[in-house]
């Protein structure tokens, strides 16, 4: 098997003879060899994931033919529910959690023949840009493990390009599966708001979060998202739009596609080697027949404002249900409830999520409500508004992912503030409900790599995959 | 706008976290830094702009799913109690509220 195989090579494995048994074993060796240095992994599901290949061994054939994702191992990031195997948000407040149900995209996954082979690392509840936020010890970055592998999917990000397994799903809420993909060296989408629904997704912010695929090729990413995508009657906000057959559109083809540039992406703050990489990656897009358009976004540099009120806001809401009360661990000296409360929280989450949920309280505190909440609020319709001006023009927008290229781990940790503003390609995305993918485009003198985000319509996920696959080809 | 450390001991009560010292301090500062930056959205005009809200976003008006309110087994006591950090007689167990 391959170092990063494709889930075509894969099923091509299966048809010449081998068996599931076989490929999970050799991915639950690899996990074991490296996983001790690159942390990727919080809980490796290896009876559950042999079981269910020497399940699949007895039908494989028939599978193949029925099932898109038959025998295929995927990581899943430990913020979705998977019942009856740990789920823990990479914090000490649910201790040793066993969900009583599982996801709506795993169960998906699981139904189309997928094997979990575990439940990867992130920043606790997903609240980083760094997986430093771990209750669980940070995930290292394959390509050098000093650096980060990015966050919060850092977990899932860093196992597939290490080839500890072929795909993983990741959320989500304000660059999460995208600034680890780019850290990392591999594809990562956010889909439109709605696409794939949050069911069993332990909540962050609940208008910006969205499950996502990470993967080594867009074929890949294109067989994942249509299995996960759709309805759902679990999750209200889940819409209801037809899933198209994403590998149709790989055809690589970007003639006359209308690539938006907007120049307040690539001024301050772009380091050098980012904008060198990413320009490059234009350039090839426009030598295979696109069209470059100049398109505003004139408020790009309020995102990061307007985006830690919002998720604040709604995560200092999300994180009121970690009481000590139905789930997770209790702070064992209290006297009273009210000091439960208190004394399990304090004790339960990190300093991070901590931050956050003041942060987001101060918002919605009587006497700032007006002043931080609802201005971010109206700062947000004006974000909204630029895309769709922007959309007029062209039918993708091109940004870097990241400002930086990784950075070393401990190098941003005690500057919050400096670590959300690498946030500020990603957070509008997410604002805007709209899709976006980061595709690799290079590597950094240093030898990490960079990545480039495209940005699509609403549910115009089918042309973001058809750029990615064209940068490959 | 500064954040004094009386104003973050009030928001931890609010958000039900009893901090340290130490942490009222870090917290202090950090979170100044960080409204500090926040305080930048003042340079816009927003008097005529409406308050995103979910259905505003274009496409994805009118799409969400809506079902049928009809009464369906749910998950259940034994599952729900399950992950009680403690439990009896199908009710989660709390410190004492009233009294003693």
């Amino acid at each position: 098997m391959n170092t990063n195989p494709t889930i075509a090579e894969i099923h091509g494995l299966y048809k010449d003879g081998k068996k599931p048994s076989e490929i999970v074993a050799e991915f639950l060796q690899r996990i074991e060899q490296r996983n001790p240095q690159l942390n990727a992994f919080i809980t490796v599901n290896r009876e559950g994931a042999l079981a269910q290949a020497v399940a699949a061994d007895a039908t494989i054939q028939q599978d193949l033919a029925q099932k898109p994702l038959a025998g295929i191992p995927v990581a899943v990031k430990d913020n979705l529910c998977t019942e009856g195997l740990r789920t823990t948000c990479a914090s000490k407040i649910l201790g040793d959690y066993q969900p009583p149900y599982t996801a709506t995209a795993v169960r998906k996954l699981l139904d189309a023949g997928a094997i979990i082979l575990g439940k990867t690392n992130l920043d606790e509840f997903a609240m980083g840009s760094s997986n430093e936020n771990s209750a669980y010890g940070p995930a290292r970055n394959p390509h050098n493990e000093a650096y980060v592998p990015g966050g919060t999917s850092g977990g899932s990000a860093a196992a597939v390009a290490a080839g500890l397994a072929p795909v993983a799903l990741g959320s989500d809420t304000g660059g999460s599966i995208r600034q680890p993909a780019s850290f990392c060296g591999v594809i990562g989408m956010k889909p439109t708001y709605g696409r794939v629904s949050r069911y069993g997704l332990v909540a962050h912010a609940s208008s910006l979060d969205q499950i996502g695929p990470l993967a080594n090729c867009a074929e890949d990413a294109a067989r994942v998202l249509r299995v996960i995508a759709g309805r759902d009657r679990y999750d209200s906000t889940s819409a209801n739009v037809d899933v198209p057959n994403y590998l149709a559109s790989l055809s690589g083809d970007v003639k006359g596609l209308r690539i938006g540039v907007p120049p307040e992406c690539f001024g301050e703050g772009l380091h050098g080697e980012v904008k060198t990489k990413v320009e490059a990656a234009i350039a090839r897009l426009q030598a295979r027949g696109a069209e470059l358009v100049e398109v505003s976004l004139p408020h790009t540099k309020y995102a990061v404002a307007v985006y830690y009120l919002i998720s604040t806001a709604e995560a200092s809401s999300n994180l009121s249900r970690y009481d000590g009360v139905r789930y997770g661990v209790r702070a064992e000296d209290a006297r009273t409830l009210s000091e439960m409360y208190r004394k399990t929280r304090e004790q339960g989450f990190g300093a991070e999520v901590k931050r956050r949920i003041m942060l987001g309280t101060f918002a919605l505190s009587s006497g700032y409500y007006d002043a931080y909440y609802e201005k971010a609020q109206r700062v947000r319709t004006m974000l909204v508004q630029d895309f769709e001006r922007a959309f007029e023009k062209c039918d993708v927008i091109v940004t870097p992912t990241a400002p930086t290229p990784p950075f070393k781990i401990g190098e941003k940790s005690d500057d919050p503030l400096a670590m959300y503003l690498g946030d500020i390609y990603t957070v509008t995305i997410n604002l805007a409900g709209l899709p976006a993918i980061s595709v690799p485009c290079g590597m950094s003198s240093e030898k990490l790599p960079i990545g480039v985000q495209f940005i699509g319509k609403p549910f115009d996920e089918s042309r973001l995959l058809q750029v990615a696959q064209c940068l490959a080809s | 706008m500064p954040i004094t450390k009386a104003e973050v001991t009030k928001i931890a009560q609010l958000a039900n976290l009893e901090l340290s010292e130490a942490e009222v301090d870090q917290f202090s500062e950090q979170l100044a830094a960080i409204v500090k930056h926040i305080d930048q959205l003042n340079e816009l005009d927003t008097a005529d702009v409406k308050p995103w809200q979910q259905r505003s976003a274009g496409a994805l008006q009118a799409s969400y799913a809506v079902r049928d309110d009809v009464v369906e087994p749910s998950l259940g006591t034994d599952k729900s109690l399950a992950q009680a950090p403690a439990h009896d007689a199908g009710h989660f167990l709390v410190p004492r509220v009233i009294g003693g």
